[in-house]
């Protein structure tokens, strides 16, 4: 069976086969016993062609709880750089923070991340520009199964056509409304934690209504 | 790996006891193996005769209560900052109590081979420890033993400690909370000046120093004995009347030796300094007010303590002193009318207060004259426990200009308040039912288009807007705007009658208590299979049915549902007994869904008809025989079977 996987991936290098790998072993559908990891990226800009990531920060998230120890922090040493950016996350292109490759951030984070369940907030954008980051160094697209915090919070809004429902909802507009402190806000590290604490808060308002499973979150 | 996370961690834990004794370094190191726990309200932290967990906890968000499940006694409550499952810290052994999220909360668990290096070598941390440990108190230092080697003989004590602690009321040890702002005068001060002082900043004693320290003591008394019948001039000074000398205690005082103080010198005021002699400092004044705030027995006190509180987390305190004398008043089977009134009195006080901060707060005053509402539940007064904001904002016309930059500011004041409300134990309206939302937040001309708009066009959602908005009740600012607009729904209603009959149709809409054979309807999935629907199925029949018929009669400024029924009984004596029937029955049903909120630590709702007893399900039936009637006497007033 291997001979299968061989074939795609004969260029490809052995810790993308690691990761790949481990996505043989299956999800459980009840929510605590997954393995989640909750992530930011702060990047030079918002193009997805042409501006880079200067930081991954993620969380793992198992039964509820948050190791410290297991974060996840890498800085990217940069090519391109777009001023504007600089001042929303204030990482300068030579601060004293060790940085590294993103062919090795990207082997790093792939190990990190293993099989989990990715959730973010504004999944998309995050993902794409890690996507972007594999493609360039030669590498398939991320294998994980994604969620979307700003959407998930969607379902916990009561379905009435008394209400105005907005489109898209704000890490600042959820983090005020779910009471989360913003502190460390704009850095890649501290809008993970706002995520994932925002995530089990979702959660748990929607077990308040049903008892729910993985499968629930994805529908 | 130091990280963000790590950095804020620290941040939090150098705020509180005994952490602050650590150096940065030594936090820090503790930060980064911190795991972070999430713990949904209601959910085990551990059992008692668990295994000891290799961690023991701070509470980061949220609070934990600590308790003995088989007595059902809370020993202690822990709030941010405070630290608990310290046994496996202590001892090899089992815990002991029980440790439950009672809110929602985050924890820092912290590993205890990390943590037990750096107590060992740092006395300070490690007393603090023992006697959290051995007191289950917040503050360990007012009590007077002290712990003394970190690992020694004391551990057996201490448990044996513990159990004897836990058999207390645990509050009598708590340290006492005292003014700290110290309103004083001189010696030299004349009588008139110090009680202008103490008028202004209403209080009911005024300390006199000399050379910083207390010399004696003016209370109201002290004025009305000594000035005002005659005997002092106005113009004498606060050295000639006051009381000296002091009576000086640390302030390390717990309230149960402030209690035996104040009995045993007859004295309403203690002065507390720092050592607790006269010769040093004083740091507070302690009022036998503050003792009975402390212990929540006073409805007056705590209307009192509501209206002085500076700061929306003095209301969140007080108002757990509100939910014990609720439970108090249950055990005691104070009857229900009196009950819901004294409740109500003391949430309206709060979030009249809480709108009070909201406008210190806020820099620009109010541009017109508004006035808060409060709605459905809250604003017919049966609103007991804590349950979700539903609210709504009033002000005064403007010209068309002005409309969206006032509309603007009032939104935004409302955002403050429906926060500050949330952070007393509101909820936020699901459905977004606030006067923060831009449909809840209008003038006065807006909210009788608005209102006329759901009694001409009485669709399924208008009549379900206008029965939540209807029992509205102005519990601040200009009540003039709220009569306005009641007297515009009446006259509205009278020239649209057919809205009642719509009304009426939603007031049956409600699912029915009872099946066929008598037996209960559950709820069929959900959270909440298998239990009964205490609301929707059996007070609601009643609040809907009552509303109608009050506002067929054109009623207004009677809210409570029961209060209604007993008005209609007076109106209609030709059906006296049902309405009394029914009176009867939503008091019932409210002390019954209070009752089960208290246990459970919820809204009430939902029951578990397992856990009634014979005697209460019958009880409870008796009460949908009453819901029956008065739905067939709604539908035949209506006119609703021909429809």
């Amino acid at each position: 069976m291997f001979n299968f996987l061989k074939r795609n991936s004969d260029n490809l290098p052995d810790f993308w086969r690691t990761y790949e790998n481990k996505f043989q072993q299956k999800t459980v559908d009840e929510i605590d016993k997954n393995r989640f990891i909750v992530l930011d990226t702060e990047t030079t800009g918002f193009d997805y062609e042409n501006d880079r990531i200067l930081c991954i920060g993620a969380l793992a998230l198992h039964d509820n709880k948050i190791e410290i120890k297991n974060g996840f922090e890498v800085f990217l040493i940069q090519e391109v750089y777009g001023k504007e950016s600089v001042k929303i996350h204030g990482i300068l292109k030579n601060t004293k923070r060790p940085k590294i490759t993103e062919i090795e951030a990207l082997e790093l984070f792939l190990d990190y991340i293993g099989n989990s369940i990715i959730i973010a907030h504004h999944t998309f954008f995050d993902i794409t520009m890690l996507n972007n980051a594999l493609l360039r160094n030669g590498l398939p697209k991320l294998k994980n199964r994604l969620l979307d915090t700003s959407t998930l919070y969607k379902k916990t809004i009561i379905k009435s056509n008394l209400l105005s429902k907005k489109n898209s909802y704000t890490l600042d507009d959820l983090a005020d409304k779910f009471s989360i402190s913003k502190k460390d806000r704009h850095t890649a590290m501290g809008d993970s934690y706002i995520t994932a604490i925002l995530f089990l808060k979702i959660v748990s308002k929607l077990k308040e209504k049903k008892e729910i499973t993985l499968k629930y979150l994805f529908k | 790996m130091k990280n963000t996370i790590s950095h804020r961690v620290a941040d939090f834990l150098k705020n509180f006891p005994p952490f602050n004794e650590l150096t940065d370094q030594e936090i820090e190191l503790i930060s980064e193996e911190i795991t972070i726990v999430y713990k949904e309200k209601e959910n085990i932290i551990f059992s008692e005769k668990e295994k000891g967990h290799s961690h023991f906890y701070v509470v980061h968000k949220g609070a934990v209560s600590l308790s003995k499940p088989e007595s059902n006694t809370i020993v202690d409550m822990c709030d941010e900052g405070d630290i608990f499952g310290l046994r496996p810290l202590m001892a090899n052994e089992n815990y002991e109590l029980q440790a439950k999220a009672h809110e929602e909360s985050i924890l820092y668990a912290i590993p205890i081979s990390v943590f037990k290096p750096v107590a060992l070598t740092n006395t300070a941390i490690g007393n603090f420890v023992i006697e959290s440990f051995a007191s289950n108190t917040r503050n360990p230092y007012s009590k007077n033993h002290r712990g003394k080697l970190f690992i020694d003989n004391t551990i057996n004590i201490n448990s044996d400690t513990e159990k004897s602690a836990s058999d207390f009321k645990l509050i009598d040890l708590q340290p006492v909370h005292y003014s700290k702002k110290i309103i004083s005068c001189d010696t030299n001060t004349t009588v008139k000046e110090a009680a202008k002082i103490m008028t202004e900043k209403k209080v009911g004693a005024i300390l006199v120093v000399h050379d910083k320290l207390p010399v004696g003591i003016i209370t109201d008394k002290d004025l009305r004995n000594k000035v005002v019948t005659g005997a002092y001039p106005i113009t004498t000074t606060a050295g000639a009347i006051m009381t000296t000398p002091v009576i000086t205690y640390p302030s390390t005082l717990t309230i149960t030796q402030a209690q035996m103080a104040m009995m045993k010198s007859n004295i309403s005021h203690l002065c507390l300094t720092a050592d607790g002699t006269v010769d040093t400092k004083a740091v507070g004044i302690l009022s036998k007010h503050d003792v009975m705030v402390a212990l929540g027995h006073n409805p007056a006190v705590l209307i009192k303590a509501i209206k002085r509180a500076k700061k929306t987390k003095q209301i969140k305190s007080i108002r757990k002193s509100i939910m014990n004398l609720l439970k108090g008043y249950l055990d005691q089977n104070i009857p229900m009318t009196l009950i819901s009134k004294i409740i109500s009195e003391l949430n309206d006080a709060c979030i009249k207060q809480i709108i009070t901060i909201s406008l210190d707060k806020i820099e620009e005053k109010p541009p017109v004259k508004f006035a808060w509402l409060s709605l459905g539940s809250q604003g017919r007064s049966e609103q007991m426990l804590h349950t979700d904001q539903d609210n709504a904002l009033i002000f005064e016309d403007v010209s068309e200009e002005n409309l969206p930059k006032t509309t603007f500011y009032f939104i935004n004041l409302a955002k403050a308040i429906t926060k500050r409300l949330n952070t007393i134990g509101y909820d936020y309206c699901p459905a977004g039912m606030m006067a923060s939302s831009s449909k809840w937040c209008l003038s006065v001309s807006e909210w009788k288009k608005t209102t006329s708009h759901w009694i001409i066009n009485p669709g399924i959602d208008e009549v379900l807007l206008a029965a939540i908005f209807f029992d509205y009740n102005a519990v601040y600012g200009e009540n003039s705007l709220a009569h306005e607009l009641s007297n515009h729904i009446f006259y509205t209603v009278k020239k649209y009658p057919i809205f009642f009959v719509h009304l009426a149709k939603g007031a049956l809409q409600n699912p029915s208590p009872t099946g066929f054979f008598r037996q209960f309807l559950v709820e069929q999935d959900g959270a909440h299979k298998d239990s009964f629907d205490v609301k929707n199925r059996a007070l609601r029949p009643l609040t809907d049915a009552a509303r109608v018929l009050i506002l067929s009669h054109s009623i207004k400024s009677i809210n409570n549902t029961a209060e209604r029924f007993e008005k209609l009984a007076e109106l209609e004596p030709n059906n006296k007994e049902i309405y009394l029937a029914c009176s009867y029955a939503s008091k019932a049903l409210l002390k019954f869904r209070t009752k089960q909120g208290l246990n459970h630590n919820d809204s009430g709702r939902f029951i578990d008809l397992k856990t009634l007893s014979k005697e209460e399900k019958i009880k409870l039936k008796r009460t949908f025989k009453t819901i029956k009637e008065i739905q067939e006497l709604v539908t035949l007033r209506f006119q609703l079977k021909s429809m």
